[in-house]
């Protein structure tokens, strides 16, 4: 089985026996995989009636909730990692969202499309919205309300007090070091709290 | 893999209620003691070798141990969860043994105030003690320890059916492997009680009741019995859900100008109070909805649920329906809240329907493929 690239990180972020909440699960892969990989356990959050099923199917464990409302049914600090993986840019509350997770975990992790891709940027040299891989939308039908390029994403990281305390940069799977911002199609982040 | 609910899923059929006879006292936490008991119940599926694939299903108010199929000599009287269970049904009987157990005070078959008292020989009546979830989850086991079950695979009831498996959960927590906790609440709130006791009243003023000795006259408080299931019923439905049902729709196509039946909806309360009133014992409806209010398992923990759920070791998977007023999607979370402080394993589904509280008796797609998802996980576990 291919593991998507984003989740192949976070894998090896993840130390053993570690406590883990994945926000936007899906149908519980990642949760499945850091269990098989990493016995580590946990719950997946979704708002989807087809994922949350697919999460039962899975046997994983998920919390049929709307992340936008806020983690308000968990507790501070009580997990060690927090994952938001490829939902970023979807969430309406975008700072909420990164203080809820650096509340709720003792440290976040986020993936998201970095819009700075070289492509994405010469798709709108030639006046047009960006459509790939990553951002397979079109303008009028994506669900990808707040994309950000890596820059702004650390921007954003500092404003809200937060510490970047790993980053991978990675374009068809192979991790960026030279230009990351133009050259990199995904970002993972690790973070916490400056400030605890 | 998941249960495919489309084809091959039928009813286990034909079935036959079970006497089970208890001759050691059960102590009450209301203080008082049953010297001896009965408990009627069912059972659908078969027992494995080694006794590790029983689910017990908890009746809410005023269901019974008739969970599921027929009886031959009564073949319209299905079982009040027959939807959901049987042969390839999300409580599958090919794979699981499941029990229906009707609870102590009640009024199907179970010792309940109707029943002889055998030290006077006359019905116990009034003289029949307060009886809790916790007695009820007590008598539970011991019909449990006289099936030869140890553990079972899984509790499970919806409503206060829901309370009794999340009970079983802190009574025993060697004895349940999962609990399916759907459309129940950790405790009621200040407006579930007030509309029992509006119930309560409308039972103990009825001049037919005799302080609760009513047997003795040949009387039944059908007029208490009737507005006490009227107003239930109000309860379980949703305002969109009634709306939908009957509108505005009158009963003979124009007003009245009396106080008799104009609308639909007073003809269909009325139905339901006359029905209700004709096989339910007004004893019974006392006790189980003081059972509900009393029912309060953070009380000895300072309000603490967490701190109540603190020695559970089952799975949970807690449902909710988005219309249910009575026991909203907000009174389920408190329970997942509570469980997630105490890192167990918990799966949550708040299921978008409109039905309003008696949804959880419907037959959902979404919700009965979910329940069929987390039970193929328990099967799975059982089978290891």
């Amino acid at each position: 089985m291919n593991i998507r690239p984003d989740y192949a990180a976070i894998v090896q972020w993840v130390p053993q026996q570690s406590k883990v909440l994945d926000l936007g699960c899906g149908d519980g892969t990642l949760l499945k995989l850091l269990e098989e990989k990493c016995s580590a356990s946990g719950y997946g959050v979704e708002i989807d009636d087809a994922n949350v099923l697919a999460c039962l199917r899975n046997n994983v464990n998920v919390i049929q909730m709307n992340l936008e409302t806020g983690l308000a049914g968990f507790d501070a600090q009580s997990f060690d990692y927090v994952i938001l993986s490829l939902t970023l840019q979807a969430v309406r509350h975008t700072e909420l969202m990164l203080r809820e997770m650096a509340r709720v975990g003792k440290q976040g992790i986020v993936t998201f499309p970095n819009f700075g891709y070289w492509n994405h940027r010469w798709q709108i040299a030639r006046g047009r919205m960006p459509v790939s891989d990553d951002l397979p939308y079109q303008w009028f039908d994506t669900p990808n309300i707040h994309l950000c390029t890596l820059a702004d994403f650390e921007d954003l990281c500092t404003q809200c007090g937060m510490r970047v305390l790993q980053r991978l940069v990675l374009s068809d799977g192979k991790p960026v070091n030279a230009l990351p911002n133009l050259r990199g199609q995904l970002a993972v982040y690790r973070f916490e709290a400056a400030q605890k | 893999m998941a249960n495919d609910l489309t084809s091959a899923s039928t009813s286990v059929g034909i079935v036959a209620p079970q006497r089970a006879h208890f001759a050691q006292p059960l102590a009450l936490k209301g203080g008082a003691t049953l010297n001896q008991f009965d408990l009627a119940y069912e059972t659908y599926g078969a027992l494995n070798a080694d006794k590790s694939n029983a689910i017990l299903v908890c009746h809410a108010l005023n269901a019974s141990h008739h969970v599921a199929g027929v009886y031959a000599d009564d073949p319209k009287n299905l079982g009040w969860w027959d939807n959901i269970i049987g042969p390839g049904k999300p409580v599958d009987t090919n794979k699981f043994f499941v029990i229906g157990v009707n609870n102590l005070g009640g009024c199907h078959g179970s010792t309940g105030p109707a029943s002889i008292n055998p030290a006077s020989g006359k019905p116990y009546g009034a003289s029949f003690p307060v009886v809790t979830v916790e007695d009820w989850v007590a008598a539970h086991a011991r019909l449990a320890d006289h099936l030869g079950i140890k553990k079972f695979a899984a509790v499970m009831g919806g409503s206060l059916g829901g309370m009794q498996a999340l009970q079983w959960t802190m009574q025993f927590p060697d004895r349940v492997g999962h609990a399916l906790v759907i459309a129940a609440a950790p405790t009621l709130s200040a407006q579930n009680i007030a509309f029992n006791e509006v119930a309560r009243q409308a039972i103990v003023t009825d001049p037919d009741f005799h302080g609760g000795d009513f047997y003795a006259h040949n009387v039944i408080p059908k007029r208490g019995l009737r507005l006490a299931r009227m107003i239930g019923h109000i309860t379980y439905l949703s305002d969109d859900a009634m709306m939908e049902k009957f509108g505005r729709a009158l009963r003979d196509g124009k007003l009245n100008y009396s106080f008799d039946v104009d609308f639909e909806v007073e003809s269909y309360l009325r139905y339901q109070g006359d029905k209700f009133s004709e096989y339910f014992d007004a004893n019974t409806y006392l006790r189980i909805t003081k059972a509900l209010d009393y029912f309060d398992p953070a009380l000895e923990f300072n309000g603490d649920l967490a701190a109540a759920l603190a020695h559970t070791k089952a799975g949970f998977f807690i449902a909710s329906f988005t219309s249910d007023w009575r026991f909203s999607p907000a009174r389920s979370k408190e329970i997942v809240k509570a469980l997630l402080q105490n890192k167990r394993q918990v799966s949550y589904a708040e299921i978008d329907a409109p039905h309003g509280h008696d949804a959880f008796l419907l037959d959902d797609a979404r919700y009965h493929n979910m329940v069929a998802a987390y039970l193929d996980g328990v099967f799975a576990e059982i089978s290891n």
